[in-house]
């Protein structure tokens, strides 16, 4: 294989590897095994860095830095898992629990909601902060999907699927700040959408409970992620 | 609104400019002047309605003959912006982002006009006007309104 770019040497918690210079942070210390908590990246559709998850110290580097936008230097030294990190993290989860509704027992993603991996993951055993207990409507016109903002964690993973891979680009985010809701077309019902071919790819992109199908129970939900990586193949190779 | 969609060449990044005239034109943005303008720069409805609601400056209801934006930036809120909103919302029982059921007044909340110095600011009609406190803010409303009912 010809060299496609220059090779970097780095540490990653202490450990030396090496990468190729256009590799993200992320990419490298996924190749060698090494976890970094990520949720609204996912593979096959653009980095947005907004989830601030994958958050990573650099010796030398006053600020922290997200992973999935950090490009390998030169003798460059990671920390991925310091206590400093971990707090964040977990904080940002707290926060994420207490800004919606996210109760496990009675959501249709129990047992395959990312979040909830995530909490358990970085040991969240309570939320420090109080509940917003916001209520946020729920929109179940569409004939086949639901859409319940209680549960979204604004990752805008649909949005990007649905622009980047489906084209029609029906989902959007509306206000912002505590006020930023996902919406369809014109903030219009799901069901009367125009745009929207019902093909899914939301559906099984949301890491969380908030986009499912119709008439699942609880823990019933199970979303496939496989589809993306392939159709990403697929397009680049007919581009 | 033809003319700026023209002037920019139909382009996608001409949407806020759009959005600008349309506004300017009929004082706020309507769904159906939005799907024209999603039609005509083919961007998606979903964006022109994210942009439209992302920045303040836009509103997508008609507003009242008068609008008071209370500044509710980081130097201003200090400063007491917050009784002030407080006091409106209470004498006219609206909210911000709502108009009076006559259609006087509308409130809407602003972060930071640049005008920092002259903290809490309100912008009456347009005008910024500086170091405010509640009395001030009323008597101002209250002259619209008796105004207009005189």
């Amino acid at each position: 294989m010809a060299v496609r770019s220059r090779i970097k040497t780095l540490k990653i918690d202490g450990r030396d590897v090496s990468a190729h210079e256009d590799e993200t942070i992320l990419q490298i210390a996924e190749e060698n095994g090494i976890f970094i908590p990520t949720l609204c990246r996912i593979e096959g559709l653009s980095l947005i860095g907004a989830c601030r998850l994958c958050l990573i110290e650099v010796k030398g580097w006053n600020r922290l830095v997200p992973a999935c936008h950090t490009h390998a230097e030169e003798g460059m030294e990671v920390f991925t898992d310091t206590e400093r990190l971990r707090n964040y993290r977990r904080m940002i989860i707290e926060l994420l629990f207490s800004e919606g509704n996210h109760v496990c027992a009675v959501c249709v993603s129990n047992g395959n909601c990312e979040l909830q991996y995530l909490a358990q993951r970085l040991g969240m055993d309570h939320v420090r902060f109080p509940n917003m207990q916001p209520v946020r409507k729920v929109d179940m016109t569409h004939e086949r999907f639901v859409l319940d903002r209680n549960r979204c964690v604004l990752c805008a993973r649909c949005i990007r699927v649905c622009d980047e891979i489906e084209g029609a680009h029906t989902w959007d985010m509306r206000g912002r700040g505590i006020d930023a809701r996902v919406i369809t077309d014109l903030d219009i019902p799901w069901g009367d959408s125009e745009t929207c071919t019902s093909c899914g790819k939301c559906v099984n992109v949301c890491p969380v409970g908030a986009i499912v199908e119709k008439g699942r129970a609880v823990g019933e939900m199970t979303k496939r992620k496989d589809f993306l990586v392939y159709l990403s193949k697929m397009r680049e190779a007919k581009k | 609104m033809n003319a700026t969609m023209r002037r920019n060449g139909y382009r996608a990044d001409a949407l806020i400019e759009t959005l600008h005239t349309i506004q300017e034109s009929f004082g706020f943005l309507d769904d159906v002047s939005l799907r024209f303008v999603a039609d005509a720069l083919r961007v998606a409805p979903s964006q022109v309605y994210g942009v439209a609601t992302f920045y303040h400056f836009f509103n997508l209801k008609p507003q009242g003959k008068h609008v008071c934006s209370v500044c509710t930036g980081t130097a201003c809120y200090i400063k007491g912006a917050g009784k002030i909103l407080d006091a409106i919302k209470e004498q006219h029982g609206i909210e911000p982002g709502q108009t009076t059921p006559d259609g006087e007044l509308s409130l809407l909340t602003v972060r930071c006009v640049g005008a920092c110095g002259l903290a809490p600011a309100v912008v009456f009609d347009g005008q910024v006007i500086g170091n405010q406190d509640v009395e001030q803010t009323q008597a101002r409303i209250e002259g619209w309104i008796s105004h207009a009912n005189s």
